[in-house]
């Protein structure tokens, strides 16, 4: 509803419309595939990624007859972003959808009730029983040991942390935070396996697993508890209830689904993780129930040495066991995510 | 001509009314102050006049907005070249703080195509001098731009805005972030620099809108969760000294607000 | 009385941890005594043949190699998505975009090994072909041997997706930390999109986004299981990442431990100790960086 004829504007500016881009985008593929239709240039992969260019150039030379140089290198940017979430999208989906159809076919019962014991290299048999339960009582062992002394950590550094101590266990914990997971083994392999003369067992890979879980828990714990407002420890005390019953009936509840996702986080993450456990575990054929003494396997460790062999029969049950291994540590991540939707205070 | 028309300009944040229905005129080469008390979208409405409401995601407006006749909203209309035509100068003082007073100044002239350093230079320095910094910082143009006084830096921020040569002046509440000696500074600026531009200044400060400026324009909500109304717009010494509207007189004797 | 159980507790993990790196001082110090200042410059690994020799330096190079050409590949993608995110997708969309790109954190390292061992390194042996062929002349894709399948160039593109979660989740919170008054600051000038985050967004997070590549290198030079699967293992010092071969300090002790003798464990030991106090000063630089912006970096 103008008033007055515009002759010339400074603001209306031409712009490819979307309708346009797409065009240009479409005419790119187009080409493309003329191209590969009539000359000797083969390959699926080859023809997406060369169309894809083509589309995109086409996109921003269709542009370029029409906007000025500002316009298009904004353009261009939007396009290099978008490529950049594509790439790590389909990285993504390429590994889980991969593994997942590789792994399937070897995914049966029997595959989850029979362990290596006995079976040559080329034998079409076993299954990854006892390295599921070697997982499982690691895992658990290591939770056993991180989680309680992560939390007390955690109530120490948060509640009564004030001095030398403390600063030296926040820097120490900040240190095993970095920690590389074969490092962590190392630490196991010399001191218990090597220095206290204790083998190869489940146990010690739990115990190399908690240096890894343990920095988490505190982490995490630590931000929970300081989340608690102090409102609600003030209630508590002025109803005369001693502090550290505060902390254990009042603080840690409050925080408890907070501290829940950060443990099945660092459960999740420990699960998947396999050169520690080289050195700790070792890795055994049979199905071994005790974890004090004595090698075990382990689901990332049965992964590993199948994957590792030359033949077709072990490698079809590596991506059997790495698609049940996938599959534990996402659901973890997906029902921690789950959890913290029950969280008060975030 | 640089005249701005809104026509029964509507502002929305996502479901969200903060304006609604303002029908104002702002005249070339005057002053024209946005006043009202706090929340009653005089800050929505004056970004509006320049495109920067729909920066904020969900944000969108109803009605049409005229520059010199053309609807800066219509189909095909750049929000880029409104933004260079319509400057803006920001409640608190934004330079950019990794480069130096010189290249902040020229920043939105660098933008628009490689010049000639000499050609720099001599923009730099007369945009300084408009905004009438370039006395205090004509030795120091490499050093950061945040090294400069709270005061300072906002002048730095006019004279960022007044570089690239824009028709309008947007400043919403340029002086709160300010103490009242550089506040009194940059309204004898504002009065300056009325003579080559269009300046609508948002402010909750009334005897800074009397001081400055030629045309008020008073803004209201009855209820907070309603959205701001165009109470009564006039000549600033009709405004303060015989409003037509109980409500503005009501807000200028300041019983609310 | 809570708290000294409390602080027990802490102490208690303190003195273990110092126990436990004692013990593996003394277990790395056989070998380091028998290579001498060798441990460093020698390449070739036979610590329990007699005479010994072994050295890590062409584990220390393959590491570097390795770890820099992933960040190389993984850096860009990281930020271009990370700036996606916070710049152009809308809240949901980009919620969305940040949670799947962190489930790339949570794939276990070995499928990421068995994936890139069966399904990427076959697929990129025309890409490398590719690259010898055309790019040759550059010392890095010169092949004399043309035998592609391993190979750094593979294992450092399986290596960049498993960096690329932690730098672009860093990035992404350093992003959005920048204050929307200087983005409206350039938006006002007149600025387009990709300017605006020219001029606005990345200056002001340039630290930050250094912290964030930090991280991602202390996270690719200890991943040891992914790169142990797709590397041939030599001992090779050269700039050719075509070629087949390569070897990293940590995939060496995934791959030789279990024939280690004697020397050979402390040996292990003693480049592991390395590889720790390498990524201790890669974490330690990255927090420090971090720190100094305001963002608190996460693990």
């Amino acid at each position: 509803m103008s008033t007055s004829p515009v002759t010339s504007s400074a603001l209306r500016t031409n712009r490819m419309g979307r309708g346009e881009g797409l065009a240009a985008a479409g005419a790119g593929v187009i080409l493309t595939g003329v191209a590969f239709w009539l000359t000797p240039l083969q390959g699926r992969a080859d023809f997406l990624v060369v169309a894809y260019l083509a589309g995109v150039a086409a996109y921003l030379v269709g542009a370029a007859r029409l906007e000025g140089r500002r316009s298009v290198v904004d353009r261009l940017a939007a396009v290099l972003m978008v490529t950049a979430v594509g790439i790590c999208l389909l990285a993504l989906g390429s590994v889980l959808v991969y593994t997942a159809a590789r792994g399937v076919k070897a995914l049966d019962w029997y595959f989850f009730t029979h362990s290596m014991n006995g079976v040559g290299p080329r034998d079409d048999a076993g299954g990854a029983y006892h390295a599921i339960i070697g997982t499982l009582e690691q895992v658990l062992l290591a939770a056993l040991i991180s989680v309680p002394a992560g939390l007390l950590i955690a109530i120490y550094l948060t509640e009564y942390g004030r001095g030398r101590l403390a600063s030296l266990v926040r820097t120490v914990i900040d240190v095993m935070v970095g920690i590389p997971s074969i490092v962590a083994g190392l630490f196991i392999y010399a001191f218990w396996v090597l220095g206290l003369d204790r083998g190869f067992s489940g146990l010690a890979a739990a115990l190399a697993l908690s240096i890894l879980m343990l920095p988490i828990v505190v982490r995490s714990a630590e931000e929970m508890i300081k989340l608690v407002p102090a409102a609600l420890r003030e209630a508590s005390y002025a109803l005369g209830i001693p502090r550290w019953r505060t902390i254990l009936r009042v603080v840690l509840p409050t925080a408890s689904a907070g501290i829940t996702t950060g443990v099945m986080l660092a459960v999740a993450r420990v699960t998947g993780e396999t050169a520690p456990l080289l050195l700790t575990a070792f890795g055994f054929d049979s199905i071994r129930n005790d974890p004090f003494s004595g090698p075990q396997s382990s689901l990332p460790l049965f992964v590993f040495s199948q994957a590792s062999s030359a033949f077709s029969t072990a490698v079809d049950r590596a991506w059997a066991g790495a698609l049940t291994l996938i599959a534990v540590v996402l659901l973890l991540t997906v029902a921690a995510r789950l959890v913290t939707r029950r969280n008060r205070l975030v | 001509m640089k005249r701005i028309e809104a026509n029964r300009v509507t502002a929305f944040y996502g479901g969200f009314k903060a304006v609604e229905d303002v029908t104002l005129a702002i005249e070339p080469k005057h002053v024209t102050a946005l006043i009202g008390p706090s929340g009653c979208g005089k800050s929505t409405f004056l970004r509006t006049l320049n495109r920067m409401h729909e920066v904020i995601p969900g944000a969108r407006i109803e009605g049409e907005v005229l520059l010199d006749g053309e609807d800066i909203y219509a189909p095909g209309i750049d929000p880029v070249s409104v933004r260079r035509t319509i400057g803006m100068v920001f409640q608190r003082p934004n330079p950019f703080p990794t480069m130096s007073i010189r290249d902040n100044v020229s920043a939105g002239v660098r933008l628009n195509g490689s010049r000639r350093k000499s050609d720099l230079d001599a923009i730099v320095e007369g945009a300084l001098q408009g905004a009438g910094l370039w006395k205090e910082v004509r030795d120091r143009l490499d050093r950061p731009g945040a090294s400069l006084s709270g005061g300072q830096q906002q002048r730095l921020c006019i004279a960022r805005a007044i570089a690239v040569e824009p028709q309008v002046l947007l400043m919403d509440e340029p002086c709160s972030a300010l103490d009242p000696v550089s506040t009194l500074r940059i309204e004898d600026l504002i009065a300056e620099l009325k003579d080559q531009y269009t300046i609508v200044i948002v402010t909750h400060n009334m005897q800074q809108a009397a001081r400055v400026s030629d045309s008020t324009a008073f803004f209201n909500l009855e209820v907070s969760g309603d959205p701001g109304r165009l109470v009564e717009m006039g000549p600033t010494s009709q405004i303060f000294t015989r409003p037509t509207d109980e409500r503005t007189e009501a807000y200028i004797t300041g019983r609310f607000g | 009385m809570f708290r000294y159980v409390t602080a027990a507790v802490a102490a208690t993990v303190l003195v273990v941890l110092l126990a436990m790196t004692t013990f593996l001082l003394v277990q790395a110090w056989p070998a380091v005594r028998t290579a001498g200042g060798d441990f460093l410059t020698e390449r070739q690994w036979f610590p329990d043949a007699t005479p010994a020799r072994f050295g890590i330096a062409a584990l220390l190079w393959g590491t570097l190699l390795t770890s820099v050409q992933a960040l190389v590949v993984a850096v860009p993608v990281a930020i271009g998505s990370a700036l996606y995110v916070t710049e152009y997708a809308r809240p949901a969309v980009g919620r969305w975009i940040g949670y799947l790109v962190d489930v790339l954190a949570a794939v276990p390292s070995v499928v990421y090994g068995l994936w890139g061992l069966l399904f990427l390194v076959p697929r990129m042996v025309p890409l490398q072909r590719f690259l010898a062929d055309h790019l040759g002349f550059l010392p890095f894709f010169r092949n004399p041997d043309d035998i592609y399948g391993k190979s750094v160039f593979a294992a450092s593109v399986v290596l960049a997706l498993m960096i690329l979660p932690i730098v672009a989740a860093v990035s992404r919170e350093v992003f959005r930390q920048v204050p929307r008054d200087l983005r409206e600051a350039s938006l006002a000038l007149g600025a387009t999109r990709w300017e605006m985050i020219r001029t606005s967004v990345l200056p002001a997070s340039r630290s930050g986004v250094v912290g964030a590549v930090i991280l991602g290198l202390g996270r690719a030079l200890g991943e040891t299981i992914a790169v142990a699967l797709v590397l041939a293992s030599t001992f090779d010092i050269d700039l050719r990442i075509l070629e087949p071969g390569g070897n990293t300090i940590a995939a060496n002790i995934a791959t030789k431990f279990g024939e280690a003798g004697e020397i050979g464990r402390s040996a292990l030991i003693a480049s592991g100790l390395v590889l720790f106090a390498i990524t201790l000063a890669a974490t330690v630089a990255a927090r420090g960086v971090i720190r100094r912006t305001g963002v608190v970096g996460r693990p």
